[in-house]
């Protein structure tokens, strides 16, 4: 494999693996921040018990994605140098503002609160958690503009003397259409996350009728989450859809495997194409419902892969302009049915909860811990979809992805990074997944992790 | 502000971030080279760590804050250096992907071997990355191979000659020293104690390869590497705080000592910066192909939002860091560990 091939599987695999512990880390810090917010008014002991407890899982999996995040900040200038070269007067202020405002306000607060329970004002430990739930959501903003950026380059100048895109617009970088819809769509995707991962732990529990009280407060707090986030999905990734009919359409074109332009259009349900992804065999369609969403009109006109990529080389010259379709079929459909599955699933515990049948419920409570899995995935067919979605581009319209790789960096020293860092990502899954599990089960009462310190030492002095 | 004085400007915040990283990640790097040969037992081991268990991830930012911001002012300095040291930075990261594991993972569990194997995820963690950025800074400011359109067109072995080597060593041992010092100041009794004296071990070793790489680097900076700024005294005040450490040392003056190792690595790091200014990566090839702050910049646009933006937040940021070593200012000893994990 030549090293752009590698570097691309390697920034992919990186990437989505650093994702599997980001959005849980966004979704469980507000919910933790509630059970101390809670525990503080109604000095409800479960609700501090609660905090404590899914406290330590959150700092197992925050300890993942800050170690995995270590290589996300360097892996553009060492994989990908012609892009930064290219791109970093726009693209590294989001990342540099990144850093500044939101991984200080993280990792410090986060240090106050798991080190500081005996030494802050309870009201004020509270307080951290909060903060660590605000650098999270701060972190996603900006990463997400400078992703935006790249869906939806907006706000910059061509310089005509070096050829690289200028910023000359701030404000509109942070206002691009797609990073308006597509952090809340991040953000509630991640809530729902910690949503039902906290029911699944609590799913865990009540099936085994220990600390029944505390986890069906859990369960509820979580349920309630999840059903809340669920719901604000479907309105921002309807956003979506209508953004990008607009600025990427040939993305909304091989979501839907539409070759040729349609109005009013059909929503595919269930196609197959041939295996190059260049035709259709078979299409199972409802009408009008892809008009709907992408143009939110009964008859609007989508246009078709055909269609565009005739555009395109008129306008980029000679080339392939259309993603994998069957990846961009396959990953959009699964995505939007596993929000749906998750939106059902949450809405039928709240129904339980209504008629007070959650506590008894052992069948939710094993499907509970099974939803676990649905939001990891459809996070991830999301990410997939839009970045393979934007293929043959890096920065559409104005960068391919082919010309953005380290031209200096030989084949094998990826290749030597790549087996390197899969075998160290390997092996902390394994670590990680034992330890969450394992400090999963340990019960509400376990004390680890925590340093507990008496009063009377001195303060070191000069 | 007009470009040039952005550009200046910027150069001098990226080197803020970078004697900011070397400072606060020195210390905890050094506590983590030194775990093995200060404690006794798993307790003391858990002392040292819990020292820096609160500041290390703080600390780290700094690192990432420098390559984000060298990314949006530099992106020719980011995009060469990043793929250029590509080999050197993988161990780098790969080491410090261990570490921050290492610190979350080892107390979750309370098997001897687990913890063995986090020692020494926390001992190469440290020792590496130190090593590894000392060779990097060394060899950025000694030269590598960079060809025309700023890209490195050398190979790894290019990255491994003798200055950039003793660079390393320089960085290893003064970070030994620097964490010695804090875990003297930081930690109680027959530890405390120990930590001193380790202290007043590694010195003469720091002291040496202090003085050779600086010694080499003044020397070079007056004849062949000149085209960067001559650091003047700066090198023999590094020097000066090396010897008051031993000094410092001896006497139980802890705070002192860990100010004087402190101010070590932040003039050992303003030489190189100062030496490379104007460059930010000196080219082996001639200095037609050096990679300089004005021809790796952002436009004036980009450098005046993120100047803003740092104006208002570094501020806020250095505040509210230096909160939280206030609030863990205390000592920490064996009888805080009594319950617990």
């Amino acid at each position: 494999m030549d090293a752009l091939t590698l570097a691309r599987w390697q920034f992919g695999t990186t990437t989505l693996y650093h994702f599997i512990f980001v959005p849980l880390t966004m979704g469980l810090a507000p919910i933790i921040a509630t059970f101390e917010t809670a525990w503080l008014r109604g000095r409800n002991p479960a609700y501090l018990r609660l905090a404590r407890f899914f406290g330590r899982l959150f700092l197992i999996n925050f300890a993942m994605g800050v170690a995995t995040g270590l290589w996300q900040e360097f892996q553009f200038g060492m994989n990908w140098s012609a892009y930064s070269r290219f791109v970093g007067d726009v693209f590294g202020a989001p990342l540099a503002i990144e850093g500044l405002l939101a991984f200080f306000l993280e990792s410090t607060f986060l240090g106050l609160w798991l080190f500081g329970w005996n030494r802050l004002p309870e009201v004020l430990h509270a307080l951290t958690m909060w903060m660590v739930a605000l650098g999270t959501a701060l972190s996603a903003l900006f990463i997400m503009a400078a992703n935006s950026w790249m869906q939806n380059p907006v706000g910059y100048a061509m310089n005509p003397a070096t050829h690289r895109p200028e910023m000359t617009d701030f404000p509109a970088v942070l206002l691009n259409p797609v990073l308006l819809v597509g952090f809340p769509h991040v953000m509630f995707g991640s809530y729902l996350t910690g949503g039902l991962f906290v029911l699944a732990v609590a799913g865990w529990y009540l099936l085994r009728r220990r600390h029944l009280d505390a986890f069906a407060r859990a369960a509820r707090v979580g349920l309630l989450w999840s059903f809340v986030s669920a719901l604000l999905l479907t309105f921002t990734g309807h956003a979506q859809a209508q953004v990008m009919t607009r600025v990427q359409p040939m993305k909304m074109a091989a979501a839907e495997a539409l070759y040729r332009s349609q109005g009013p259009a059909e929503f595919s349900l269930f196609a197959v194409g041939t295996p190059d992804g260049k035709h259709l065999v078979f299409d199972l369609t409802l009408p009008h419902l892809l008009s709907v969403l992408a143009t939110n009109t009964w008859n609007g006109r989508v246009e078709g892969i055909n269609d565009l990529q005739a555009r395109y080389q008129r306008q980029y010259g000679p080339g392939d302009y259309a993603p994998l379709i069957p990846v961009t079929y396959w990953s959009f459909r699964l995505m939007v049915g596993l929000g749906f599955v998750a939106l059902g699933f949450s809405a039928l515990g709240l129904w339980l909860v209504y008629r007070r049948r959650l506590e008894g419920s052992g069948w939710f409570h094993r499907a509970a811990i099974a939803a676990a899995v649905l939001p990891f995935a459809a996070n991830w067919l999301g990410w997939i979809f839009t970045e393979m979605g934007r293929q043959p581009w890096v920065v559409f319209g104005l960068l391919q992805t082919r010309d953005a790789v380290s031209p200096e960096v030989p084949a094998w020293s990826v290749a030597l990074s790549f087996a390197g860092l899969t075998a160290l990502y390997g092996l902390l899954a394994v670590l990680d997944g034992w330890l969450m599990l394992r400090t999963m089960k340990g019960g509400l009462d376990q004390e680890a992790g925590e340093a507990e310190e008496p009063e009377a030492l001195p303060a070191p002095s000069f | 502000m007009s470009h040039v004085a952005l550009v200046n400007l910027w150069f001098f915040l990226i080197a803020f971030f970078w004697l900011g990283y070397f400072f606060l990640e020195g210390f905890d790097f050094g506590v983590g080279m030194l775990l093995p040969f200060l404690a006794r037992d798993d307790v003391e081991r858990r002392v040292l760590i819990n020292s820096i268990g609160p500041h290390w991830d703080g600390n780290e930012v700094w690192l990432v804050v420098a390559g984000g911001a060298t990314f949006a002012a530099f992106p020719g300095w980011y995009a060469t250096l990043l793929s250029g040291f590509y080999l050197p930075l993988f161990v780098i990261l790969v080491a410090l992907i261990l570490r921050a594991v290492a610190f979350e993972f080892r107390g979750k569990h309370d098997r001897a071997r687990w913890r063995r194997w986090w020692d020494r995820a926390l001992f190469w963690g440290s020792a590496v990355p130190s090593f590894l950025w000392g060779m990097a800074f060394a060899d950025v400011l000694h030269g590598v191979p960079i060809g025309a359109g700023g890209e490195f067109s050398g190979s790894v072995v290019d990255l491994l000659q003798p200055y950039g080597l003793l660079g390393g060593l320089a960085f290893l041992l003064l970070f030994g020293l620097h964490g010695a010092a804090f875990a003297s100041l930081k930690t109680t009794g027959e530890l405390a104690e120990r930590s001193r004296v380790a202290g007043e071990r590694i010195w003469l070793a720091a002291l040496v390869a202090n003085f050779a790489f600086l010694a080499w680097s003044y020397e070079r900076a007056v004849t062949t590497n000149h085209a960067g700024l001559v650091p003047g005294p700066v090198p023999l005040a590094s020097l000066g705080a090396v010897l008051a450490t031993g000094w410092l040392l001896r006497e139980r003056r802890l705070g002192w000592s860990f100010v004087a190792t402190a101010a070590a690595i932040v003039l050992l790091v303003t030489t190189i910066f100062l030496n490379l200014y104007p460059r930010v990566m000196v080219s082996s090839l001639g200095p037609t192909y050096d990679l300089t702050i004005s021809n790796t910049a952002s436009s004036a646009y980009t450098l005046g939002v993120m100047s803003v933006i740092a104006a208002v937040f570094a501020p806020l940021v250095l505040l509210y860091q230096g909160w939280t070593y206030w609030v863990f200012r205390r000592r920490i000893g064996r009888e805080d560990l009594a319950e617990g994990y």
